[in-house]
């Protein structure tokens, strides 16, 4: 967080310099950004369809396969890679990122998180949906019209709040920025700086407070108000009915419902 | 946004929006050859003349609209000088249009310039990235030139920090810096024009795209200077790093003018609360997010946030709404009955929750909504806002195929309640014909039609046809329209209406439309008064591109992407008319210096100062 700005006059000489130095090095970046930017034209897209990449990744370590909404797009004359189909566990983003067509997506659907109304179900679009030129269409730039900003801005809306037992604050989190479990968990346990991670063999993971070895089991309300074990479930499908969190003692998890097989 | 200047968009050209100067090239209606005007400097006229001269620019001093002055400046010689002495308000619609240098040489005394770039299509990612429209080479002129320039207003201009530098350096009076979908600079270039231009009166920054990464970001907040400011308005709710939040409190606590000021999503409640209390002036107000921080056992921060909205009689504009609990929202009911204008474009709300707030907003004039709203929240607009004349409704998923849950049912609702609508932007997924005829009738008052179902070649979806009876409706009753935006499945037949009935249309955006070259032909021989054309992946060929040759001087530009053009109906074009620049734009990163004969992008526009000099490597002009 920022601290009060003091404006000695040495330290504004210092400021000067500091930031002589920044716009030099900024320029640099720019120049090496704009040489390797391979596909200009895709360089907003790009950034959005890199986050939808690294989450169809975390679907195919659940095992489960989701239609990507990703806007993606070929490289002109180059290989043509379905989005997702190359599993990328970094967690940074390579700076040449390649697309691919994801031409393959029908028309309405959206994976497991969707609610019971899909398009393709309803009489009336169903009836739209037949009038459509029979083959599946390819994704294409920059349709529907609307802004990178406001794209950029409508992502990250999951924020939840997260309790943790014995506490008396609350900390809320965005789900959207993170890409699975591991990330999460990383991150509640910065947050509360409490915290150590500690893996189990069977997979299991437990927040531990070092200071008296209370065991805390992150847990969850769904949608349906019920509340699981996190990590139960397949990461996206997480996201999209989680509630809230609530780190609860170990001691008090017992009545949860049983973790559920892996898929 | 500003009702005055909503985003920098010319749609609304009547008297009473004269703020704009004239455009600097000719805009006659015929297709004459028109040269570049008078000769400058010329020998000084004889003595009655000059005293002639000096009435008439004591008289022209109080035109202020750019048709006028560019009506007056083509009278004769004498008026056109005068004209040039006395113009105050530069504005330039395409930066390629003219060079710099003559602008400046013809007009000297400029207070307030408004430049535009890249074409529209570029915000859609259509324009690759560095393809032009630097303000440098006309901040370096301006620098030169303009000792007194108080104003600059940019729109898809790419601006660095340098750039903002020589404006922080040049104008010792500068008062008003505007940059809407701008890129290029940094919190750096913000840092030198908060701490130089002591006059300072709008920073407004409107959905830029900033190049900070987020180790580099500097504290402009803390820059503006200590003493007591005379800030009016500060936006930006687009510059993405965090800021320093308590030397904005500290800014907004020193700047007794302020009126206007939109932060952005590093701000939750608790701390709006803070600067409102500050601020309790404030007529138009961007709360960044509008979640609550941290939830503290039971203390409610609702009842802070009502006294702070109840303090703040002023208010008449609310936007931001980021991250939204929709629980915080009754602390905005009691500025609802004063709102004039009211943005929830990005607040993911059902109709319930914005029910009990809209109810309340009998005053309201503009409107920005999220479909998640539905076709009932839409309903309840309708029944509460009487006055609207500008609705926006965005789509909560902007995908092709994602599940919208507005349709032609909420816009048949809106076009029953609200009467004296002027412009309407309509993201669906779901339309009928009859939904927008039934707008066409009930809305004559409309200027701006702009209707995107976000499915490609989608017909009425009861009756399977295809949309051209809407938009006819459309262009034949909606005599005062000036910008139409189409989709949907349409045939030629949809042009021909529009070329038929749309004689006052200025911009028109057409997606995915029409069946042949006869569409496009009916466009340019009917719309007399087009000035802007936009279209994308439409099957319009060589020969349509070649019957608008008559029109092209007539008009600002026109793109065209993935249609049927090749190079040979666009070298055609160049060559026919010498006054045309056409830029034929490649995606393509591939080195081969071979020629492909079908052409992806074209983007011509009449010009004055020719092919430009700073083409990159993908496009050429022919």
């Amino acid at each position: 967080m920022w601290l009060v700005n003091e404006t000695k006059p040495t330290q504004v000489r210092e400021n000067k310099t500091k930031e002589k130095k920044l716009k030099e090095r900024r320029e640099e970046k720019r120049r090496k950004r704009q040489l390797r930017n391979r596909n200009p034209s895709l360089r907003r897209e790009r950034e959005m369809s890199v986050e939808t990449e690294r989450s169809s990744t975390e679907s195919e370590v659940s095992g489960l396969d989701y239609e990507e909404t990703a806007l993606t797009l070929r490289l002109p004359g180059g290989t043509s890679r379905v989005a997702g189909s190359e599993p990328d566990r970094k967690r940074g983003f390579s700076e040449t990122v390649e697309l691919g067509l994801g031409s393959d997506a029908p028309v309405g659907t959206r994976g497991v998180g969707s609610t019971d109304d899909q398009s393709d179900e309803s009489p009336e679009s169903q009836a739209s949906v037949a009038e459509k030129p029979p083959a599946p269409k390819a994704r294409v730039v920059g349709w529907p019209p609307v802004r990178s900003f406001r794209k950029n801005v409508m992502k990250s809306c999951k924020l939840v709040k997260v309790a943790v037992d014995g506490a008396p604050y609350l900390r809320k989190v965005d789900l959207e920025a993170y890409t699975g479990y591991h990330q999460l968990l990383t991150a509640l346990q910065e947050m509360f700086s409490c915290f150590t991670i500690r893996n189990y063999p069977d997979e299991e993971r437990k927040l531990v407070d070092p200071v008296n070895g209370t065991e805390y089991v992150p847990t969850y309300e769904d949608k349906e108000g019920d509340w699981m074990l996190v990590g139960d479930v397949p990461w996206k499908m997480f996201v999209e009915s989680c509630k809230r969190v609530r780190l609860m003692k170990s001691s008090e998890a017992v009545n949860l419902a049983p973790r559920a097989q892996h898929s | 946004m500003r009702e005055e200047i909503s985003d920098m968009s010319e749609d609304d050209e009547t008297g009473e929006r004269a703020r704009w100067a004239p455009d600097l090239s000719k805009n006659r209606s015929d297709d004459s050859d028109s040269g570049p005007g008078p000769p400058i400097g010329d020998s000084p006229p004889p003595f009655s003349d000059q005293v002639l001269e000096n009435v008439l620019e004591n008289v022209l001093e109080f035109l202020t609209s750019r048709r006028d002055r560019n009506a007056a400046s083509a009278v004769c010689r004498s008026w056109y000088r005068a004209e040039a002495q006395t113009r105050r308000e530069l504005f330039i619609g395409n930066c390629y249009a003219v060079a710099p240098h003559r602008a400046v040489e013809r007009f000297q005394s400029i207070k307030s310039v408004v430049l535009k770039g890249k074409p529209r299509f570029a915000d859609f990612n259509l324009v690759p990235f560095g393809w032009g429209a630097q303000f440098e080479p006309w901040v370096k002129s301006f620098g030169a030139a303009y000792r007194h320039l108080e104003r600059i207003c940019l729109k898809r201009m790419s601006v660095t920090d340098k750039d903002l530098t020589i404006i922080a350096e040049s104008f010792p009076l500068f008062k008003d810096l505007t940059l809407i979908c701008c890129e290029g600079f940094s919190t750096l270039g913000l840092a030198v024009i908060a701490e130089r231009c002591r006059h300072l009166r709008v920073l407004d920054l409107i959905e830029d795209y900033l190049e900070d990464e987020d180790d580099e970001v500097v504290d402009w907040i803390s820059r503006f200077p200590e003493t007591t400011t005379s800030l009016e308005s500060l936006v930006f709710d687009c510059v993405t790093c965090p800021f320093n939040f308590d030397a904005l409190e500290c800014l907004v606590a020193r700047s007794p003018s302020l009126q206007r000021l939109r932060v952005n999503h590093h701000v939750a409640l608790e701390q709006l609360r803070r600067l409102m209390a500050s601020a309790p002036q404030l007529t138009h107000l961007g709360t960044g997010t509008f979640r609550s921080e941290v939830g503290f056992g039971e203390v409610d921060p609702n009842l802070d946030l009502v006294s702070a909205f109840g303090a703040s009689r002023s208010l008449v504009c609310l936007s931001g709404f980021r991250e939204i609990e929709p629980e915080f929202l009754p602390a905005i009911y009691p500025v609802c009955a004063n709102l004039t204008s009211l943005n929830f474009s990005f607040a993911n709300l059902t109709a319930e929750e914005l029910n009990p707030v809209i109810r309340q907003c009998h005053n309201l004039q503009t409107f920005w909504v999220l479909d998640s709203v539905g076709d009932e929240g839409l309903r309840a607009v309708a029944e509460s806002c009487q006055d609207l004349r500008e609705l926006r409704v965005f789509p909560l998923d902007p995908t092709e195929d994602s599940d919208s849950s507005v349709s032609d049912i909420g816009l048949q609702f809106i076009s029953e309640g609200c009467r004296k609508l002027r412009s309407i932007l309509y993201f669906c997924q779901r339309m009928t014909n009859a939904a927008v005829v039934a707008m066409s009738k009930n809305c004559p008052d409309l200027v701006v039609f702009r209707l995107c179902i976000m499915g490609r070649h989608l017909p009425d979806r009861i009756t399977g046809e295809p949309m051209d009876a809407g938009f006819r409706a459309i262009v034949m009753n909606c005599k005062k329209l000036t910008r139409l935006s189409v989709s949907g499945l349409l045939t030629d037949k949809a042009f021909e209406y529009i070329g038929c009935y749309g004689k006052l249309i200025r911009t028109l955006s057409v997606a995915f439309a029409g069946d042949s070259d006869g569409g496009l032909r009916y466009v340019l021989e009917g719309c007399t008064r087009l000035q802007k054309l936009e279209i994308r992946d439409s099957p319009f060929g060589d020969a349509s591109l070649i019957s608008g040759l008559p029109f092209y001087y007539n008009m600002r530009f026109l793109w065209m992407s993935s249609c049927n053009l090749s190079m040979r109906g666009c070298k055609e074009v160049a060559r026919n008319k010498p006054n045309l620049v056409v830029e034929v734009i490649r995606d393509a990163v591939e080195e081969e210096e071979e020629e492909i004969e079908a052409v992806e992008k074209l983007y011509l526009y009449r010009s004055l100062a020719g092919a430009r000099t700073d083409v990159p490597a993908f496009v050429k002009i022919l």
